[in-house]
């Protein structure tokens, strides 16, 4: 069903192309904002399929608004992502070729670490091995504060995670890049990058945090799923979910 | 992977001159003619067209996240290649489904230097995750409202006079801006919301400011007018110069 698309969806687009990406609370007050801009009927809990309808729009230019969960608060995501590419071209035009190179360094620190995360002492340390130009240790820190700012990278107390617009992004030229480095969610099979994982040698299975606390929500008695030994981690608090929707 | 230099405006930009003149090693492009045009289409298919319109397409939203303009030698050298015969007819596609997707319109505004540029068809309207409330836009308002209520050009030390007075000090690094003189005679001017013109036989050496084209063709004249209106409690038609020239011009495309 492939449904025209109208002004409400535009802007739609034309916003979430110029936040990078959007949580679902504010997907749907969005939606919500541009239906009522251009005078279209409203109705909640169909956002999926105003997506869908642009969605086939965008489907013969290789792009989609893809979902994807945060890590940090389990909550969902949407992004517009490119789906032609392999390569990060949605930089190219932002960074100069050692930045994006830096940036790849950064990506290699995140996808080798078990929890990651990459430290930025590490980064720095990277930015000495550059094969295009050298980047300075000032050099360094302005462009990870604009990767943060750009919403590429998060950082938390010197360390560096990928942000959630950064995943969804992504994911196709990471799998790519690192097929055997590459992790998998044993509860969500996504994608994994910030975990809990199992502490059985043998086992070593990884669970994002969100789907850590999902899974055990209201056991008492802590098991793996895979292995079926103790779960050591403390477990978090499931996040509630606000579906707060502003009516003004 | 592709690589893009980064243009290096000069601090002093002559008026016209854009800093993204041509690099020597473009092979020059020519718009080829209608005939030659019909010709190169018989050789190529229908689905080949489209791949190449969809590639211009996402060539022109990658530029558009930084409102850079896209300049036509990079378009047809990255791009376009090989199919440069039928350039017109990959551009027609482009621009309808950059209308039709995504409400957005494909504007040439330099005819010498064949720049382009992407402005939104919609109306700019308060709401969640808008970037009408962010402090850039503010900022630019600011400027732009004192330009086109001084007439349309304003020497430099105005502005910085008046954003001085908003605790804003060119001068000083801003918790919020950072380095204001950049972003206002750098950033602003690349993203044509201003254009910055020497003025001659000036020394030390003085600018003034335009109207940039994309703000000429984003920001509604009219609208500017009502919201200094409300903010100096005044109603827009006492400034009837203003008020004249903001109902007289071509309005941006309003929702």
């Amino acid at each position: 069903m492939s449904q025209q698309l109208g002004n409400s969806h535009r802007r739609f687009l034309q916003t979430l192309m110029t936040c990078g990406s959007v949580d679902e609370p504010g997907a749907r007050s969005l939606h919500q904002h541009c239906c009522e801009t251009h005078n279209t009927q409203y109705v909640p809990d169909q956002l999926d399929n105003f997506i869908n309808a642009i969605n086939s729009k965008l489907q013969p230019l290789f792009m989609q608004i893809r979902k994807g969960m945060s890590e940090e608060s389990g909550q969902q995501h949407y992004a517009l992502v490119n789906m032609a590419e392999t390569e990060v071209t949605r930089m190219s035009s932002d960074y100069t070729e050692n930045e994006l190179e830096l940036f790849r360094k950064t990506i290699d620190l995140i996808v080798a670490s078990d929890n990651g995360l990459a430290l930025s002492t590490d980064i720095l340390n990277s930015a000495d091995t550059l094969t295009t130009k050298k980047l300075k240790k000032t050099e360094t820190e302005q462009l990870l504060k604009r990767l943060v700012q750009d919403k590429w990278l998060c950082e938390k107390q010197g360390e560096y995670t990928l942000s959630t617009r950064c995943i969804i992004e992504m994911e196709p030229y990471i799998r790519t890049m690192y097929p055997e480095q590459v992790k998998v969610c044993h509860i969500c099979h996504n994608i994994v990058f910030q975990c809990q994982t199992c502490e059985n040698p043998v086992c070593g299975v990884k669970i994002h945090f969100p789907c850590v606390a999902k899974y055990f929500r209201g056991r008492s008695v802590r098991r793996c799923p895979a292995c079926d030994d103790a779960w050591e981690h403390e477990v978090p608090e499931m996040k509630r979910r606000s579906r707060s929707q502003s009516r003004r | 992977m592709t690589q893009r230099k980064r243009a290096t405006p000069s601090s002093q930009r002559q008026h016209g001159v854009s800093a993204l003149q041509e690099d020597e090693d473009d092979i020059p492009f020519t718009q080829p003619s209608t005939s030659q045009v019909q010709k190169a289409l018989e050789n190529v298919t229908p689905a080949q067209l489209d791949h190449k319109a969809s590639e211009v397409v996402q060539y022109f939203l990658v530029k558009q996240q930084k409102k850079i303009p896209v300049r036509r030698a990079d378009l047809v050298k990255h791009v376009v290649k090989e199919y440069r015969n039928i350039f017109p007819e990959i551009m027609k596609s482009a621009s309808k489904t950059l209308d039709q997707v995504f409400g957005l319109k494909l504007v040439e505004i330099d005819n010498k230097n064949h720049l382009y540029i992407l402005i939104s068809k919609l109306e700019n309207v308060d709401g969640p995750h808008t970037s009408v409330s962010s402090p850039k836009v503010g900022l630019l308002f600011v400027i732009l409202s004192v330009i086109f209520m001084k007439g349309g050009v304003v020497r430099e030390n105005v502005i910085w006079n008046t954003l001085k007075k908003l605790r804003v000090d060119p001068g000083e690094k801003h918790a919020e801006f950072g380095d204001v003189k950049r972003l206002v005679t750098d950033e602003f001017v690349r993203q044509r919301y201003l254009e910055c013109v020497r003025i001659p036989h000036t020394e030390p050496v003085e600018h003034e400011f335009h109207w940039g084209q994309r703000a000429e063709l984003e920001v509604s004249k009219v609208k500017l007018l009502e919201f200094l209106g409300q903010l100096h409690d005044q109603d827009p038609q006492l400034w009837s110069q203003q008020f004249k020239e903001a109902h007289s011009s071509v309005n941006p495309p309003s929702s």
